[in-house]
């Protein structure tokens, strides 16, 4: 009886029933970025490396000598970057501000006094965040408009820009998500003080809660940004020319060869990995130092 | 104090009747009364579990009640038509965690409320905050974050806080209970010296020899209704009730 008191506490044997804590997972709002930094900080170098060599070992089949491919594959980049991958960054940034802004409304109806408000938002939050993306960019594309006219003036609304909303819906959603939890993170006593001082609900909100959880949200906003980047050649399937639009089609101008296909894949592979790669090391250096202190 | 006000000097500043109200199928206060004068300070102390706090609450409306009446000032606070952040500029309150705002610094947190909700200029809040923070023994502290000060320190802005709505009455949450020990003593002296300058006080606190030398009157509640009440020298040297004698005894 008295040995067991001297074993550590997890090493004790009992006959009596122990109640053991209740361990619920939670979900895991950064797992994006969690697995893309946790990755070393050689993965880059290595998929540049083993995606450059790959024609020297494709090479027997084929006519293509490894200096006519990487020489081939030079010569699209410029177009590659310049007209497709920053058209990749432009719709990721308009899609994340005009979710971010959306999803910030929405959060707040979450947490509305309204019964009808807080329906109707959870409504909107569940349908955008459980629809397939696809789905909703096929849904935008064919029911906006291709043009608006504003009084006597037509503004074109290109492919692109519909992309844009098709996608900013699923982050509003999950930007609606975020909002709420940092929210209800805030202490009930808080929003109790606040009470007390007069202060408006709307103020409380506005002034008191959101200033103190805003930088909670930060953390997995990125996360959502660097998601909604990988996001983007989904868009290629409508047809706006983007980093994979444009790389397809740069290997019917070099005759299809089966022998491109992997280094120009490669390459957009490698150039979406160097943009959010350090996003999401960030990501998680910023989630270490916003940590909430107990 | 509203001009339209049916409340007259001389009638009491805060009035409960018969206040009932249950969480669910617990009713926790079962039929209280009491009245309160303009200048008096008030201690209510009781059990744990007694009603004491959801009391307070009822009085600024952060807890509603399901029959009876409170009326601060002649008006009714659980009328559902009052307007009740008019109702909050009339009344304070201190809690037991202090509950400062913590992204703005002492300086921010007393002037806040001032500012955005009365809309009163800033210098004048500003000359005023930092003579409360000076009042609460804080000189020097406008610019620390309430996580840069102790408990003591951060219940003081909280109340230099509440003051700086200029209230008729104030409401005192158990605001000693989180406090260290050496704190308590500079939280308490900055309430007597409020209740000295004949602010009305209402207080829910577990010191009893606090409650004794500043209180004009004390109220034991006990499961929910007021067991007995007097001015401290008759509650504490001799109460009536074998309940209230039975709690004395253990804290005493």
């Amino acid at each position: 009886m008295s040995d067991t008191f001297k074993l550590p506490l997890r090493d004790r044997q009992s006959d009596l029933p122990v109640l053991l804590p209740l361990k619920v997972p939670e979900p895991d709002v950064l797992g994006f970025s969690r697995w893309l930094a946790s990755m070393p900080g050689w993965t880059l170098p290595a998929l540049t490396a083993v995606l450059a060599l790959w024609p020297v070992y494709a090479m027997a089949q084929s006519t293509f000598t490894t200096e006519r491919v990487l020489s081939t594959l030079l010569k699209w980049t410029p177009l590659l970057v310049t007209k497709g991958f920053v058209l990749n960054i432009l719709i990721s940034f308009l899609t994340v501000v005009f979710g971010t802004i959306a999803g910030i409304f929405l959060g707040l109806g979450r947490v509305s006094h309204s019964r009808v408000v807080r329906l109707f938002s959870w409504f909107t939050v569940q349908l955008f965040r459980n629809s397939p993306w696809l789905v909703l960019l096929f849904v935008v594309m064919l029911t906006l408009p291709f043009e608006l006219r504003i009084g006597g003036a037509i503004i074109p609304v290109p492919d692109w820009m519909k992309a844009v909303f098709g996608l900013s819906l699923p982050v509003m959603a999950n930007i609606a998500e975020i909002v709420r939890g940092a929210i209800r993170s805030v202490p009930s006593g808080q929003w109790e003080a606040a009470e007390s001082l007069a202060f408006s609900r709307t103020q409380t909100l506005w002034q008191i809660i959101l200033p103190q959880c805003f930088k909670r949200m930060i953390p997995p906003w990125m996360n959502w940004y660097a998601i909604m980047t990988m996001a983007t050649p989904l868009v290629s399937l409508l047809g706006v020319t983007e980093i994979i639009t444009l790389t397809r089609q740069a290997m019917e101008a070099e005759g299809n060869h089966p022998s491109l296909l992997v280094p120009f894949y490669g390459f957009a592979l490698i150039i979406f990995f160097a943009y959010c790669y350090p996003i999401a090391r960030l990501t998680m250096s910023l989630e270490k130092r916003f940590a909430v202190k107990l | 104090m509203s001009d339209n006000s049916p409340w007259k000097a001389g009638q009491p500043i805060v009035s409960i009747k018969n206040v009932r109200k249950s969480y669910g199928s617990i009713e926790v206060l079962k039929g209280i009364s009491l009245d309160i004068m303009k200048g008096d300070v008030v201690c209510i102390i009781g059990p744990s579990g007694s009603g004491k706090s959801t009391l307070i609450r009822c009085i600024n409306a952060l807890a509603d009640i399901q029959d009876g009446s409170i009326t601060v000032e002649g008006q009714e606070v659980h009328d559902p038509k009052l307007d009740k952040l008019a109702l909050r500029r009339k009344v304070g309150m201190v809690f037991q965690q202090y509950n400062l705002f913590p992204h703005k610094t002492a300086l921010q947190n007393v002037m806040m409320a001032p500012v955005k909700v009365l809309g009163q200029p800033k210098q004048e809040v500003e000359a005023r905050a930092r003579s409360l923070l000076k009042k609460v023994r804080l000189e020097g502290k406008e610019n620390a974050y309430p996580g840069e000060l102790s408990g003591g320190q951060q219940q003081r802005v909280a109340i230099a806080r509440s003051l700086a709505m200029q209230p008729d009455v104030m409401l005192f949450d158990e605001v000693t209970a989180a406090l260290d020990p050496e704190t308590v003593k500079e939280v308490l002296v900055t309430i007597k010296e409020l209740a000295a300058d004949g602010m009305t006080c209402i207080l829910v606190t577990h010191e009893m020899g606090f409650a004794r030398e500043v209180a004009d009157h004390i109220y034991f509640t006990d499961l929910g209704v007021i067991v007995e009440h007097g001015p401290p020298s008759t509650f504490f040297d001799n109460a009536q009730d074998p309940r209230t004698k039975a709690f004395l005894g253990q804290i005493l």
